[in-house]
């Protein structure tokens, strides 16, 4: 991939895992096609990452398309507070903050990236799993979270080898269902009351 | 790729353009929640063992378990990234 295309990429594609797909098909030879159905497969968790953070992302149209783009994994997980709203200033802030170093990152990669060496050496690609673990575990307050985040887990682990990458995230979102139809009005409880007893 | 550009903008554009500030009815809300472990676990699981189409076993689980040891230990977030890929390439290394 030449520079300015990767510059490009990461300035209208700001998602890392998914350029890191993209990339790693071409550069085993794998058709365009592939690249761009894997990157879009694996990008399609960000419906409902979105729906999640809609709530606090407020103006018009224009704006909110514009805030929409800032959300990437990271600011959505950092941004994420006890009550599983998310902090407004925080996604987009952490949001634009990840987005000027993205780019500059990818520039100064594309440019100078040989001198740096084999990431892999430097053991960079074990900063996402441990990343991810830590913002998840305080995620994982109730019972039902627990359930969803094993599931979800046990889900990914068995799509990786029979899918293409992406799926096994996306299928993994099937797993917020569980424990639903029983977080649902319990008999003689109002929902209120359950959902406030489950949160604690 | 200026298709997975412009798909991109469109995914991360569905949610809150259609929904933008209202909050959803209680009911989604609940499910949405358990949307957060659900793929935090799943891009834990994949970052850790995904290959190419395949599982991959390797020093990055070592970095994982380290990783592990320093949350329990309520090591800041930076903290537990930098010893992650530290241990991971002394693993590597050795």
């Amino acid at each position: 991939m030449s520079t300015a295309a990767s510059i490009v990429m990461s300035a209208t594609t700001f998602a890392g895992s998914a350029q890191f797909a993209a990339v790693s098909i071409l550069g085993a030879g794998g058709s365009v096609a592939a690249a761009c159905t894997a990157a879009l497969l694996l990008n399609a968790r960000y419906v409902p990452i979105g729906i999640s953070v809609a709530p606090v992302i407020e103006g018009g149209v224009l704006r909110r398309l514009l805030a929409a783009q800032l959300v990437v994994d990271e600011s959505w997980a950092m941004s994420r507070r006890p009550d599983g709203r998310h902090d407004a200033g925080l996604l987009l802030g952490a949001g634009t903050l990840l987005y000027v170093c993205w780019v500059c990152g990818t520039a100064l990669g594309a440019f100078g990236g040989s001198a740096l060496g084999d990431p892999e050496s430097l053991g960079l690609d074990a900063a996402f799993p441990a990343l991810f673990l830590a913002l998840l575990v305080p995620q994982v307050r109730s019972q039902r979270a627990a359930y969803a985040a094993v599931t979800g887990a046990l889900i990914a682990f068995l799509l990786i080898p029979v899918s293409a990458p992406g799926v096994p995230i996306m299928a993994a979102s099937a797993a917020c269902l569980f424990g639903w139809r029983r977080a649902r009005v319990p008999p003689g409880r109002s929902w209120r009351s359950s959902e406030r007893a489950r949160s604690c | 790729m200026a298709i997975v550009g412009t798909g991109t903008v469109l995914l991360k554009a569905v949610g809150p353009v259609l929904l933008g500030g209202r909050s959803l009815p209680p009911q989604l809300a609940g499910l949405v929640e358990m949307l957060a472990p659900a793929l935090l676990a799943a891009l834990v699981v994949t970052q850790a063992v995904a290959g190419d189409r395949n599982l991959v076993f390797d020093e990055r689980l070592l970095g994982l378990l380290a990783a592990a040891v320093a949350i329990r230990l309520r090591a800041p977030l930076l903290a537990v990234v930098v010893i992650a890929a530290a241990i991971t390439a002394l693993a590597r290394l050795l």
